[in-house]
């Protein structure tokens, strides 16, 4: 008897003997792939998603009906195998996958789809993803011909509208786990608060590889809060975790320089940094202050002074590049290419303020009035980057004769000043991109909107430029072609180029930083960098973790 | 005066020779950027090489130099008066005001601190100049770091309430504040060195944290607390050792300010 007992062991111990384990094998079974969330996530209901970590968890999660490829900036079938947009814009209709469960075995139906979408439009939910197909007054119309068609009517044409599904995760209208049980690749399987966040996989994802195994190859991926960067940073040269979705240049000059395999830049990004000056009408500034910051060709001679160039180079390492506007080059379709490259030219800057009334009195700049031209940079404290880049701008304008203060503060009292007292005179700050669309933005442009920093809420345009830049941003976005929008949208960039309200300095590359361990990863510009493919990721039979390797 | 101690005054005099001649010495202005050579080591032009914004760093060393050793010893002297007058002055009298003043330093001590002077620097008017605002930092650190101080000094005072020369004092007539000021406060003048001395790294460290925060030396002012803010990066520091030089300086000026304080107590 124990001799029998001794032959199976052995035979077991020989069958888990590496060579008797085959590389994909080992690389699908109890693979479980580590990395941070860099904050708690607020909530698992797709349809409240507002910050990163949730989104994070909404992506590997959810199942959508189209999903934006991050790669290839191309919409591809997910839940739903085709799609058509009609009545300009008003109306889309979707053919769906059969025979789907979700991840609780819950049959997949158009009534879900029918469900998700009456949830998301619920004024009463205020749900931020159904916000953006809110095109005008009027109920949203789900209709659900057969358990595999369903067909949206919205009260008014909403643009670029089969692309704004990518962010509808489709909840069950019948499994009483709610929103818990999912359509995606993994499913929230438990969750520390302050802890982590464990997914596991789906294993009712519809999705197969080419050879028709079940996607995905990861058992798990364990999501670990931890909001300082440092540590997170720590912790993936230790080999504790995986991946970093997201690196500074600091950071990732850092990581290059030892571990030069991890280090991924995927080039030009979406996310920018800018700077503007305060134009609010009401501002606490002297009279004069107002006036330089309102005049074009000031704001235009500034824009020509900086040299994004050597910012890019310095500052970001090379691991940036001149921003053109609004859009960054990295968003294929919606960046105007006819716009001018930004050029630096101080003596240039140096005629244009000449022609605005201002003069060289030896080594400091005048206005009109003598007043000596001299300004304020505000910037959220702690981000060395935006402290060297305003040195930087420091230098710059200094040779045209106009001195820059630095003043950095924390980020409530930055926000106080720049949305409720207007005290300051110029900010620089970075916008995060997430989509690619211009609708987007119509927060920023519109004059009347919160976001429309030099001077926001205004009840009528305050400029003759800032009028056309309503007009179209309202009539790209009840535009039902693309190429309407686009031509809308271009022009928009353009005004932006001529009138400088934002003078945009860079554009951030997208970096990140993956262990060898995890295979089948290609990094792109659009978040999430570094897992946007997590259902074909799978992680090297080695079980070391991380960078170490 | 031994030879460690001679040789430390001699290090501090040459410091402060240094600081004084920066503007004579200085290879290039502290706020030039070489943008060719950012992060550069060591060169004829730049002998502790530049830093991240191409600024030289032997510049921006000795102008740091200034700002510091100007100003971290003028709120540490703040700080130390204030921490001399209500420590020496609750330990001798002792009682309800011993009582009171002990609350009040364990209350701002329980005070979070960080967030008055973000208080503070949110409430500065904008356009002040970066001087004045670096000036308004190393204030505010003299007027919100005396309270571990004021501990020391209280225990010592109340350790020589009952001595004998105050009980002669007292005897003679003296009055209080006679007593405080003639019989007290030299008997604790040591103590009152050393809490200057060992208050003024800790003011320079302070201020470096407060940069980050944006209420110590902000851009382009240098400082020694900035400078050791080029530190964050640990890893370059092996291949570039020249930028432990303001650790270096500092480490060195801490020890000669200990070593110089023994001759100067006796010499008092």
């Amino acid at each position: 008897m124990i001799r029998r007992h001794c032959i199976v062991l052995a035979l077991a111990l020989l069958l888990c003997w590496p060579p008797f384990v085959s590389a994909e094998s080992a690389g699908q079974s109890g693979a479980e792939l580590h990395f941070c969330l860099r904050g708690e996530p607020k909530t698992f209901n797709p349809l409240l998603v507002e910050e990163d970590a949730s989104e994070t968890i909404r992506y590997l999660t959810g199942g959508v009906l189209i999903r934006l490829n991050r790669q290839t900036q191309a919409l591809e079938p997910g839940l739903a195998v085709s799609w058509e947009v009609g009545e300009k814009g008003r109306k889309i209709s979707f053919h769906l996958r059969t025979g789907l469960h979700f991840s609780d075995g819950t049959p997949f139906t158009s009534e879900d789809v029918a469900y998700t979408m009456k949830a998301l439009m619920d004024p009463q939910l205020h749900s931020p993803t159904g916000d953006s197909f809110r095109s005008g007054e009027g109920q949203v119309i789900v209709q659900t011909p057969s358990p595999d068609v369903v067909v949206v009517t919205f009260p008014a044409p909403v643009a670029g509208l089969e692309r704004l599904f990518d962010q509808v995760a489709i909840l069950s209208a019948h499994s009483p786990k709610k929103e818990m049980t999912v359509l995606g690749p993994f499913y929230v399987a438990d969750y520390a608060p302050g802890s982590y966040v464990l997914l596991r996989r789906n294993t009712n994802y519809w999705k197969k590889d080419k050879e028709g195994k079940s996607l995905p190859y990861l058992e798990s991926i364990r999501l670990d809060i931890q909001r300082n960067r440092d540590i997170e940073l720590l912790r993936f040269r230790r080999g504790e975790i995986h991946l970093i979705n997201a690196l500074d240049a600091e950071y990732f000059d850092r990581l290059q320089k030892e571990m030069p395999a991890v280090a991924h830049d995927a080039g030009t990004g979406l996310d920018s940094e800018q700077i503007w000056f305060n134009q609010v009408p009401a501002a606490p500034l002297p009279e004069y202050r107002k006036n330089w910051f309102r005049t074009t060709e000031f704001r235009k001679a500034i824009s020509m002074a900086i040299n994004r160039a050597d910012i890019s180079r310095i500052v970001f390492g090379g691991h940036a590049h001149p921003a053109f506007g609004p859009v960054s080059p990295a968003n294929h379709f919606w960046f105007n290419t006819s716009l001018p490259v930004p050029q630096y030219d101080s003596a240039g800057a140096l005629r244009l303020l000449t022609q605005a009334g201002f003069r060289l009195d030896g080594e400091t700049l005048r206005d009109s009035s003598g007043n000596r031209v001299e300004f304020t940079v505000i910037t959220n404290s702690g981000n060395r980057s935006r402290e060297q880049m305003v040195a930087m701008i420091q230098q710059d304008l200094s040779q045209i004769g106009i001195k820059v203060n630095l003043v950095t503060l924390d980020f409530p009292s930055l926000i106080e000043r720049i949305t409720r007292t207007y005290d300051y005179d110029a900010c620089l700050l970075g916008l995060v991109n997430t989509d690619l669309d211009p609708n987007s933005q119509m927060n920023v442009w519109l004059s009347s909107a919160e976001n429309h920093q030099w001077n926001p809420k205004q009840s009528k345009p305050a400029s003759s430029w800032e009028a056309e830049l309503d007009r179209l941003m309202h009539a790209q976005a009840s535009a039902v072609s693309d190429e309407r929008r686009k031509a809308d949208w271009d022009r928009v960039q353009q005004i932006v180029a001529e009138q400088q309200p934002f003078i945009y300095l860079v554009n951030k590359d997208a970096m990140s930083a993956i262990s060898p361990a995890v295979l089948g990863s290609s990094p792109s510009v659009l978040d999430p960098h570094a897992f946007w493919n997590a259902e074909i990721l799978r992680l090297a039979p080695d079980p070391a973790l991380g960078a170490q390797k | 005066m031994s030879h460690l101690q001679k040789a430390a005054a001699c290090i501090l005099c040459i410091i402060v020779l240094l600081m004084v001649f920066a503007t004579i010495l200085l290879p290039a202005s502290h706020v030039r950027q070489f943008r060719d050579a950012p992060n550069a080591g060591p060169s004829t032009a730049h002998p502790l090489g530049t830093d991240v914004l191409g600024r030289d760093s032997l510049s921006r060393l000795l102008y740091g130099t200034r700002v510091s050793l100007l100003l971290a010893p003028t709120a540490a002297l703040l700080s130390t008066l204030i921490a001399a007058v209500l420590g020496s002055a609750a330990g001798f009298l002792g009682g309800r005001f011993e009582r009171i003043v002990l609350a009040v330093t364990d209350l701002s001590l329980a005070l979070p601190w960080l967030f008055l002077l973000l208080t503070v620097r949110a409430m500065l008017p904008l356009d002040v100049s970066p001087m004045v605002s670096v000036i308004i930092a190393f204030l505010m650190m003299g007027l919100l770091g005396w309270q571990a101080s004021v501990r020391v000094i209280c225990a010592a005072a109340r350790g020589i309430r009952d001595s004998d020369f105050l009980l002669l004092a007292r005897s003679s007539g003296c009055k209080p504040a006679r007593l405080l000021l003639c019989h007290v406060a030299p008997n604790l003048r040591s103590l009152f060195y050393t809490q200057f001395w060992i208050s003024i790294p800790l003011f320079i460290l302070t201020e470096a944290n407060l940069s980050i925060l944006g209420l110590g030396v902000m851009e382009p002012m240098a400082s020694w607390g900035n400078l050791l803010r080029g530190f964050e990066d640990f890893s370059a520091l092996g291949a570039n050792p020249w930028r432990l030089v303001p650790l270096i300086l500092l480490v060195i000026v801490v020890m000669c300010f200990q070593l110089v304080l023994p001759s100067q107590e006796v010499t008092q």
